[in-house]
């Protein structure tokens, strides 16, 4: 994967999370996603088209889930999978929308969030290619931005770029 | 005031009316998706709405073309995580009056409504 495409991800997810509810994100050296995913217990899937293709996961243990959709709701989430699910599909899709801003020159769309719960977040990327996982730690605790992205097909086999949703 | 919110985010419903409810602004209706606006927005008269993009069913760009093509004159911002240059001209031609980028903060959001509201009564 083109390593060029990770630190818009890393700005993204900080700018994110400082902006949402002031919490400082710490970025451990990415590293290829493991084999299997990460196992986190929920996770909000992204997936990006036009000039650069792939998806966007971000999943979390369950606890951090909750300190982390709570802080953002501005009220105790507790074991309502719905809302959590809800504030994991938003947070996803800002960082999926500020790293595709980053791209400079080209023109990406991304999709309405989906969500999966059970530690399933082995997606795969565009062509089966394996992705990169950035370790991230706030104060709600750990989890993860996996990016499988390579660069689209050409413009004219692209649908004009249309965006989608 | 009455604000017509539309988002397929209950969280991003949440936080806005929160910051609507700060500036005084108590009058809120919402809606989950561009079609949902539609069907409400008529009943409701709203003096603002605050519209997402990317939404299931009709997304937000969609949804201004069509309310303005009815007519609907009521100001308009896009709420969106859809930053770059060419989106925000793509909205502002369809109808969009102002634009705040998602993640934002308070302020932001207050600001813009302050400014929006203020345009239109001059």
């Amino acid at each position: 994967m083109d390593q060029s495409y990770i630190e818009p991800f890393i700005e993204s997810t900080r700018n994110t999370f400082s902006t949402m509810f002031q919490t400082d994100v710490d970025v451990s050296p990415p590293e290829p996603c493991p084999p299997g995913g990460t196992g986190h217990d929920i996770s909000g899937i992204i997936e990006m088209s036009g000039d650069v293709e792939g998806s966007v996961v971000l999943s979390f243990p369950i606890e951090t889930a909750r300190r982390v959709c709570s802080s953002i709701a501005g009220a105790e989430i507790g074991d309502d999978i719905e809302s959590l699910s809800d504030a994991i599909g938003e947070l996803v899709s800002m960082i999926a929308g500020g790293a595709k801003a980053r791209f400079e020159g080209k023109l990406v769309s991304i999709s309405c969030p989906s969500i999966v719960i059970g530690g399933q977040d082995d997606v795969r990327g565009p062509s089966g290619e394996g992705g990169i996982l950035l370790p991230c730690t706030c104060d709600c605790g750990e989890f993860g931005v996996q990016v499988r992205i390579r660069q689209g097909a050409p413009v004219s086999d692209a649908a004009g770029g249309a965006i989608a949703g | 005031m009455k604000t017509l919110l539309i988002d397929d985010s209950k969280t991003m419903r949440t936080i806005q009316r929160s910051i609507l409810s700060q500036m005084g602004h108590t009058e809120i209706e919402e809606a989950v998706d561009g079609l949902d606006a539609l069907s409400k927005v008529g009943g409701v008269s709203p003096d603002l709405l605050l519209v997402d993009w990317n939404m299931p069913n009709m997304d937000g760009l969609t949804f201004v073309k069509e309310y303005r093509a009815k007519g609907g004159s009521s100001p308009i911002i896009m709420v969106t995580t859809e930053s770059e240059k060419s989106r925000v001209i793509e909205a502002i031609k369809a109808g969009v009056n102002n634009y705040v980028i998602k993640p934002f903060t308070p302020d932001v959001l207050s600001q813009r409504i302050e400014e929006t509201m203020s345009k239109v009564a001059a």
